[in-house]
């Protein structure tokens, strides 16, 4: 159901749909013969009526297996392409119309692209980004000395790129999205093949920027310690559809009912009788996981703490990669 | 959140800015490949060997071009030919499978000026390089050697612009094909034989029979090289109807490139992006 849209979203995504006509060849000599004589095409439709809205300075992830919509989302929020059906609107503007006042307020970050310029240092590409984009010479060099120094890049911006590392080469792919001071910043992987240092950097950087700047952030990425450390709310796409727009937590309540309670007991514990509690997922001598459902929680955890000779106890809900894995694996959505 | 201090981007201070800009990163990245572009500049030696053929072969004095004459022509195909190169759809065309055109196409800038910039700087580059191989020229051909009068070298060079422009909006339009199909560049292939003979590079046009050069004189391939090298050695030519020609054909080629980059962004599909 499409959400009542209120005045000051910055992000507005109204029924988005997009679909591809994709050529349909089959195999072998035979299927390439039928392809060249009669072209067959088959619609995909990559996004089905998407609809959600973000407000200004919001950090929102976007998760979504492969293929699920996120990037082609992302592409029609940007206006690189346009939608089937549907609408979006970003800082008020019609994205695809791609007016200069447009592209001036916004930026994409795609983890695997670049724009910097492959044999020249990082510093020529940042000065055509200023000319580019109206910065005149001191406010541009201000802003470079500001946003390397959040990144902590120094003498990298002075090599060529091709001698940077990834890490470096994407905090110099992000000085460069930014430069301009975008107000809406769609970042799809940014953290993608990096070394965990690495990610926790750009996080931090991000987090950051939006605090300091006020930034709308859109964010795709693999890593879930990316979501989970920087947006309070997630988008779930599946299968071009949105699943869910809510809280972390949220999504973690709808995907697992349960809550997995971690026990060490004294001594061990015939399984029979472990499982008048919930559902084993493990026994391993004294450590015991079991699964309790939510409503029947604290109930539960009382009952263990009174009956059994408990050394330890832990709750926690199981990790969302996994969750959301399974979830994906599984192909059906509850 | 803080407003971004921009200046409009109308006027010709931003212009410039921008111009100057794009060129001195793409001179820059330009003698990274200066090896290479001292190659393609070598690989335009075609009209020397035409040189060799035509002065050898009793047909060129059927011409009415005596050997000065011809050698100055050959020279002057050369030098414009270095200078009118374009190589927008092969860049354009990698650009936008490999998906480096969407970080292009969200900025405040149209990609052709990129391309536009990338050119001026290679140009910049061959000069030097073009200067040296006229010098042996020369040396090896010193009857031939001669100056311009001030009013033909400014018309060359206005002309030779022209041509470059003509040639850059031609890779345009068929750059803009690459929205409706992956394999464009195929149709540099296609036109290279016209282009070939019917420019001027490889005979000048006086060499073709009447038939031939009156439909030579419908395409635009003469204004890449012939109407310049004319120019620059002093041969024969009507000077306001090319510049006439010239200016017709590239209004048209704007025109249809605008029409074409319209109809095709909104078939882009930020494929590889």
């Amino acid at each position: 159901m499409a959400p009542s849209f209120s005045a000051n979203a910055i992000i507005r995504a109204d029924g988005l749909s997009k679909t591809y006509r994709v050529a349909a060849k089959d195999p072998g000599f035979a299927g390439t013969l039928r392809h060249f004589v009669q072209r067959r095409y088959n619609d995909v439709a990559a996004v089905r009526d998407v609809s959600f809205q973000i407000h200004p300075g919001e950090m929102v992830g976007f998760l979504g297996p492969n293929g699920a919509g996120k990037t082609t989302t992302l592409k029609m929020l940007t206006g690189l392409i346009h939608p089937s059906a549907g609408q979006a609107l970003v800082a008020g503007c019609t994205p695809h119309r791609r007016q200069a006042h447009f592209l001036r307020r916004i930026t994409l970050v795609m983890g695997q692209k670049q724009q910097l310029l492959w044999d020249l240092p990082a510093l020529d590409s940042l000065r055509v980004n200023a000319a580019v984009y109206g910065i005149d010479e001191a406010e541009s060099r201000q802003r470079i000395h500001d946003l390397a120094e959040m990144l902590e890049l120094g003498e990298e911006l002075r090599r060529p790129l091709r001698k940077l590392s990834l890490g470096q080469r994407m905090k110099a792919e992000l000085l460069a999205a930014l430069l301009h001071r975008p107000e809406v910043l769609f970042l799809d992987e940014p953290t993608l093949g990096l070394d965990v240092n690495a990610q926790a950097r750009v996080r931090s950087f991000l987090a950051d920027y939006n605090q300091r700047f006020g930034a709308t952030v859109l964010l795709t990425s693999h890593y879930m310690a990316d979501i989970t450390a920087l947006c309070p709310r997630v988008l779930l796409i599946h299968e071009g559809r949105l699943f869910h727009d809510g809280s972390l937590e949220a999504l973690t309540q709808r995907l697992a009912p349960c809550r997995e309670v971690r026990l060490e007991l004294a001594e061990p514990w015939p399984l029979e009788a472990l499982r008048s509690y919930g559902e084993v997922e493990s026994c391993e001598g004294r450590v015991v996981r079991l699964l309790i459902r939510r409503d029947a929680l604290t109930a539960a955890v009382s009952r263990l703490l009174a009956e059994l000779p408990v050394r330890d106890l832990e709750v926690r809900d199981p990790p969302i990669e996994e969750l959301i894995g399974r979830l994906f694996v599984q192909g059906a959505l509850p | 959140m803080r407003s971004p201090r921009v200046r409009p981007l109308q006027g010709l201070g931003h212009g410039w800015r921008v111009a100057r800009a794009l060129f001195t990163s793409q001179y820059a990245l330009m003698l990274e490949y200066r090896a290479e572009i001292l190659l393609w500049a070598l690989a335009g030696l075609v009209p020397f060997v035409m040189l060799a053929v035509w002065i050898e072969s009793p047909a060129g004095a059927a011409l009415g071009m005596g050997p000065t004459q011809l050698a100055r022509y050959f020279l002057a195909a050369f030098v414009v030919r270095q200078f009118t190169v374009a190589w927008v759809l092969a860049v354009f065309e990698e650009d936008a499978l490999q998906g480096r055109l969407s970080p292009m196409l969200l900025q405040p800038l149209h990609p052709f000026w990129r391309y536009l910039a990338s050119h001026g700087a290679e140009q910049a580059i061959r000069l030097p390089i073009v200067a040296m191989i006229a010098a042996l020229f020369f040396l090896a051909l010193p009857w031939a050697f001669w100056l311009p009068t001030p009013q033909r070298a400014l018309l060359t060079l206005a002309a030779t612009f022209l041509a470059f422009v003509l040639n850059f909006l031609i890779q345009c339009t068929m750059a803009c094909l690459c929205f409706w199909s992956d394999r464009v560049n195929a149709l540099e292939r296609l036109i290279y034989i016209p282009m070939l003979f019917l420019s001027g590079l490889a005979a000048p046009l006086e060499a073709y029979p009447p038939a031939l050069r009156r439909l030579a004189e419908w395409t635009p391939f003469p204004l890449m090289v012939h109407f310049p090298a004319q120019l620059l050695s002093g041969g024969e030519v009507r000077i306001s109807s090319g510049f006439t020609a010239l200016a017709l054909w590239i209004t048209g080629l704007l025109l249809l490139v605008s029409v074409l980059w319209r109809a095709g962004v909104r078939r882009y599909g930020a494929m590889g992006a």
